[in-house]
């Protein structure tokens, strides 16, 4: 395997762990089981395996897939290849392997742009807000594919996160991390995505901080937009995830509904932290 | 009596030269700033397209010229700006066709298209002088003042004459627009918004559905109608001869960097910075001095900090002390 080793545990714990896969009742190796049913999925993207230009593989046959209107999040060790798979499902990685589907239309060859524009929203980890800009720009960016009148979306973005409304005309470089994490997201929101995924949308922010994003982030699912996302922050993620992903080395380790793997006594010990 | 006396002396000697020729430091910094910031790369060659479009207004007032095409008391040279300007997008957006789109398909590296852009600079620099020769051409007609000196002294009784050459003028106004319209369009229309998204953050732009292709297009018109309007202007107020086009790159980086590359403010506040120093360093104090000064402290000599010759070395003083103390610029840019 010649990929970044992880940092969080020690190798001794993979072994087990990929042991401990095959015969896991969560597991989603067995076929037929619930979760690993992609047919009704609204975003998938199937047996992926592929890796960055030149590079080797990172993904290895990875199942990731989001259902309508529920939350989905993959979670795991670092360099597990969680942001990887979700890069893969707009585009962004050279796939040796697999099919990602969009609306059970087969998007695989798109270009990210071209993904956009069909209607998946991506909030990056980092550089994800126009700096230069200010609030209200940034949210006319979001939208700039659309031709019909954008005040509505605006107007639904504002009530989602007010304290934009009273920053709109401010830059948002000079903004807070939580507040510009917002800003991203709206932004995100202004195409009108069909399905939103967010890259670690906690990253850096303080506890009080991140607990109201996750409130957002529910808001915005209420509304009816599917929404996948990388979380380090795994418990909290998983405890609004109605499915999460537990990727290790680039595969999938385990999956079930948010409270299954958190009640689940190894994805606990492995990830969790007991 | 005499302060007033030093004071228009001032005006006529230093504010009103320096204030004409900010302006077209400004407008040409305007264009190296903006290749910077959405482009990516510091264009060499700028000082020779304004070489070009100068040239191509210059072939087209003497044509006017000959046919009897006049606007009253401004230069001919104005009628003829739009043709200069669309001789200089034509030639602008094919090299960028034929030779940046190369470069760029590949990511090339910001450096790689520095040298390219030089390459493209010589090439710009043989064009002009192949069509028009390296001499100096004179363009202008018109009325040459809106104030001279005569008819400023009847008019106010001074010592001290004031003029203002009707390219003065004609330059600031020009600039003043220019300048006006450029924010407007950058600050109030989608396609100038985007094109700031796209400076700002690239792959978010993209990720947004800004279409790379059209912002560098646009820019190239933009930077292209900067070029020429600046480049004209120049040759309008001192006169054109292709050399001294290329050597204005100088002052104009300059005036790019010590405002900050990429910040089109900071570009203005350069083009002025560096025209007021050059102007004023350059600029022999006596006269002013003689009626500021008491009776026993006239000066003997010229009180001339340094000799016109020099003044590229201001423009190069200025941007080492300010990337020393300042690297991004005075209204924080990209740092270089």
């Amino acid at each position: 395997m010649s990929e970044i080793p992880p940092q969080s545990d020690s190798d001794e714990n993979y072994h087990s762990l990929s042991e401990q896969a095959e015969a896991h009742a969560l597991a989603p190796l067995s076929e037929g089981d619930k979760l690993t049913d992609t047919s009704n999925a609204f975003l998938v993207g199937e047996s992926m395996s592929g890796g960055y230009k030149n590079g080797p593989d990172i993904l290895h046959n990875c199942t990731i897939a989001v259902d309508p209107g529920e939350i989905a999040v993959i979670v795991g060790p670092n360099g597990a290849g969680k942001s990887t798979a979700m890069k893969a499902m707009l585009g962004m990685i050279n796939l040796s392997q697999g099919i990602i589907r969009l609306d059970n239309e087969n998007i695989t060859t798109l270009t990210p742009q071209d993904r956009v524009v069909k209607g998946m929203g991506f909030v990056p980890q980092t550089s994800n807000i126009f700096t230069s800009m200010t609030v209200e720009e940034n949210l006319e960016m979001g939208a700039f594919t659309r031709r019909d009148k954008i005040s509505g979306t605006m107007t639904q973005v504002y009530d989602l996160f007010p304290v934009l409304k009273d920053k709109r005309y401010q830059v948002a470089g000079e903004l807070s991390g939580g507040q510009r994490q917002q800003v991203a997201v709206g932004r995100a929101l202004m195409t009108q995505p069909k399905v939103l995924l967010l890259d670690e949308p906690t990253a850096g922010v303080s506890p009080i901080v991140m607990d109201e994003l996750f409130d957002r982030i529910i808001e915005v699912a209420r509304v009816g937009i599917p929404i996948l996302m990388v979380e380090q922050n795994a418990r909290q993620a998983l405890e609004i995830a109605d499915k999460g992903y537990v990727m290790v080395q680039g595969r999938n380790a385990y999956s079930g509904t948010g409270r299954q793997l958190l009640a689940d006594t190894k994805v606990r010990k492995s990830f969790l932290g007991g | 009596m005499d302060l007033l006396n030093a004071l228009v002396a001032l005006s006529n000697f230093v504010l009103i030269p320096a204030i004409a020729y900010g302006s077209q430091l400004a407008l040409g910094a305007l264009g190296v700033t903006l290749i910077y910031g959405i482009l990516r790369f510091s264009n060499f060659a700028h000082g020779d397209t304004m070489a070009f479009g100068t040239m191509v207004t210059v072939l087209f007032t003497w044509w006017f010229q000959s046919k009897g095409i006049t606007i009253g008391p401004l230069p001919t040279a104005l009628l003829a700006l739009p043709f200069g300007i669309m001789g200089c997008i034509i030639l602008i957006l094919a090299t960028d066709r034929i030779i940046y789109r190369f470069y760029r398909v590949q990511k090339a590296k910001p450096v790689i298209f520095v040298i390219v852009s030089l390459g493209v600079m010589f090439i710009m620099n043989g064009i002009v002088r192949f069509v028009i020769g390296p001499n100096d051409q004179r363009f202008l007609d018109g009325e040459r003042f809106i104030i001279s000196v005569r008819n400023f002294k009847a008019l106010t009784g001074l010592q001290e004459g004031l003029a203002i050459k009707t390219t003065q003028g004609l330059t600031v106004i020009t600039a003043i627009i220019v300048v006006g319209v450029l924010f407007y369009f950058l600050n109030h229309t989608r396609t100038g918004k985007s094109m700031r998204a796209y400076s700002d953050n690239e792959d978010l732009a993209l990720l947004s559905g800004i279409n790379p292709d059209k912002v560098v297009i646009i820019t190239w018109l933009i930077v292209a109608t900067l070029a020429t309007i600046a480049g004209v202007l120049y040759g309008l107020d001192k006169s054109f001869k292709p050399f001294t086009y290329f050597q204005l790159l100088l002052p104009i980086f300059a005036a790019a960097i010590v405002g900050g590359l990429g910040n089109p403010i900071g570009a203005i506040a350069g083009g002025f910075t560096i025209a007021f120093s050059e102007v004023t360093i350059t600029y022999a104090w006596k006269k002013v001095a003689i009626y500021v000064l008491p009776e026993g402290l006239k000066p003997d000599g010229l009180v001339q900090l340094l000799s016109t010759d020099y003044k590229f070395a201001v423009s190069f003083a200025i941007l080492l002390i300010v990337l020393l103390f300042k690297p991004t610029g005075l209204f924080s840019g990209k740092s270089v």
